[in-house]
């Protein structure tokens, strides 16, 4: 059970520091995430970390390939509307 | 694949185009005095201390807790820094060496700030290993701070164990129904809360950081980006509340937003302010608290005098390569620091004597010898620490018994560009000659001979002979000189020629 970074992901660190098993790595072109570290959180926090800071959209998914930011979750103008 | 950065024309903006250097420098001097001590060195304060002293951003913090709607993540903080370009993130170790590596290069150096490329407090650990590292080893250097204020009250602490001399919180808005249109979500506890609920935590948080930074003797300056439309009218209440409790500055900044840059702003066409929309804007909040104008919005690398960035000659591995003796840098900033501090209080003495004078008393009606044209190779102005090959621009100077006259600065074609240019030698070093043809005397840190004879058959007088000299005291010296020779009775040796 892992999270995983995809194509999108800009390199900002969030995402890094906050990962209670210091399981994101830097890497190019983008980060990724240590699957055999990763737990999505679920032993430690209510909400996976990474996806709780994460600014882009889409990027982060889960094993089915789902985002955890879908599309528009984190613009303005979705929830204005 | 990378991304294509956005062209950044501003940063190659000179750093003292006269637009941007609205604050007098009689600014300072209206400063609380407690205050005015403890910015004389700080370049971002004063329009006085920037033409003197230099600072450097290492780019340590490359997280951010928040998003602001004026921001795009794939580029640094548009607001602590510039926009639309990334810095190159460093380790606290690597920014250690850096700093240290600036400062032994460009002894001017005084500010050491972390404004980014994201929140210097949402990186708690590089940040304040950095300051505690540099704390040690170049306790001269005032270090600073930016921050959106979000984790400001849990570090209030650690900020003043290291004793970080001043905190720069960007405050938009105190009202969160107008929070919620700048931010639209937080990092808050484990979880991201966006809206209305996001603005009134944020604002908080500043709130109470201020007040915390105040009450422990630190200085803080407000950051506030003016976005019109959203939060122009609602900066002067900005303005007086921050005031009130105790911050020394505020800076308001135009938004910029850019389509090119990707942000919300930029891309629903929020507009920025007109220049005039700004300057109406900084003189009513100027009403209420002491402005800067000649803010640069550097970006997060940002290495040297206030408008250039010699970040490019600090690379990593440059620095890597450099051997530095710390001691006897920090003994030659000291020097310098002197130096300057003793040229800076004469002017301010002068300012102070003439403002109080009521009377203008006659000038003595004989004076001791005529006023002397000079040119002077120094990349700021301060100290002459140029060769006169090397030198991209003179400082011109009228120097007469009374006073040094800066009268601007005169464009050098420049001569020693390296061996490549070495078949246009003659003819570059004509062309600056003829531009120096009012001057009498050329005041270099070095010269090599062809141009020293060059520049005498021309009947400027080349002087190496105070080199890392502060200019005032080279000046003056030089014209004492000439008027013990009795050069000061004739004419210009141009003016004998003609």
């Amino acid at each position: 059970m892992a999270l995983e970074i995809v194509a999108g992901c800009v390199n900002c660190w969030a995402c890094v520091a906050l990962c209670p098993h210091q399981a994101i790595l830097e890497a190019q072109p983008h980060f990724l995430i240590d699957s055999d570290r990763c737990t999505e959180c679920i032993d430690a926090h209510a909400t996976p970390q990474c996806a709780a800071i994460c600014p882009i959209e889409g990027v982060i998914i889960d094993e089915l390939g789902t985002p955890l930011n879908p599309l528009g979750s984190l613009s303005p103008a979705a929830r204005d509307g | 694949m990378p991304t294509p950065t956005p062209p950044n024309t501003a940063a190659k903006a000179s750093g003292c185009a006269s637009g941007r250097c609205g604050s007098s420098a009689s600014q300072i001097d209206e400063l609380d005095a407690s205050v005015a001590q403890r910015v004389q060195d700080h370049p971002c304060y004063s329009e006085e201390a920037h033409k003197y002293f230099a600072r450097m951003h290492v780019a340590v913090a490359p997280a951010c807790n928040i998003q602001c709607n004026y921001c795009n993540r794939k580029y640094d903080c548009s607001n602590e820094s510039r926009p639309g370009v990334v810095s190159e993130v460093l380790t606290a170790a690597q920014a250690v060496k850096k700093t240290l590596a600036v400062a032994a290069a460009i002894p001017q150096m005084s500010v050491l700030g972390i404004a980014g490329p994201g929140d210097a407090l949402a990186n708690p650990e590089r940040t304040f290993a950095t300051f505690a590292e540099l704390s040690q080893r170049a306790p001269d250097l005032k270090l600073c701070l930016s921050t959106n204020g979000l984790m400001l009250p849990q570090y209030v602490d650690q900020i003043a164990a290291y004793h970080v001399d001043h905190v720069t919180i960007t405050i938009n808005c105190i009202d969160p129904d107008i929070g919620a249109q700048i931010y639209p979500w937080i990092f808050w506890k484990h979880r991201r809360i966006t809206g209305r609920e996001a603005a009134e935590v944020l604002i908080a948080q500043q709130q109470q950081g201020l007040e915390m930074l105040v009450a422990r003797g630190i200085l803080v300056k407000v950051n506030s980006v003016m976005i019109p439309g959203i939060n122009d009218q609602h900066l002067k209440e900005v303005s007086r509340i921050v005031r009130a409790k105790g911050a020394f500055l505020h800076n308001v900044m135009p938004l910029i937003s850019d389509p090119a840059h990707g942000t919300h702003f930029g891309l629903i066409g929020q507009r920025g302010p007109t220049p005039q929309e700004l300057k109406t804007l900084q003189d009513e909040c100027a009403g209420d608290m002491n402005m800067m104008r000649h803010c640069q919005q550097c970006r997060a690398d940002a290495v040297g005098m206030l408008g250039e960035d010699r970040g490019a000659e600090f690379t990593l591995e440059k620095v890597e390569a450099m051997q530095i003796d710390e001691h006897a840098a920090m003994g030659r900033r000291l020097a310098l620091r002197a130096a300057i501090h003793a040229e800076l209080a004469e002017k301010r003495a002068a300012r102070h004597a003439a403002s109080a004078q009521v009377i203008e008393l006659p000038r003595p009606a004989a004076t001791l010898g005529r006023p002397v044209r000079m040119a002077v190779a120094s990349s700021t102005g301060a100290v002459i620490d140029t060769h006169f090959g090397h030198a991209k621009h003179f400082h011109i100077f009228e120097v007469s018994a009374e006073e040094i006259r800066a009268l601007g600065t005169c464009a050098a074609a420049q001569y020693c560009g390296g061996e490549a240019d070495c078949g246009e030698a003659d003819n570059t070093l004509a062309r600056t000659l003829t531009a120096l043809s009012d001057c009498e005397v050329m005041l270099c840190a070095r010269i090599g001979i062809e141009p020293w004879g060059k520049l005498e058959a021309a009947g400027i007088r080349p002087d190496g002979a105070h080199a890392m000299e502060p200019v005032a005291s080279a000046l003056r010296e030089a014209w004492k000189t000439m008027l013990d020779n009795g050069q000061l009775s004739v004419a210009p040796a141009s003016q004998r020629r003609a």
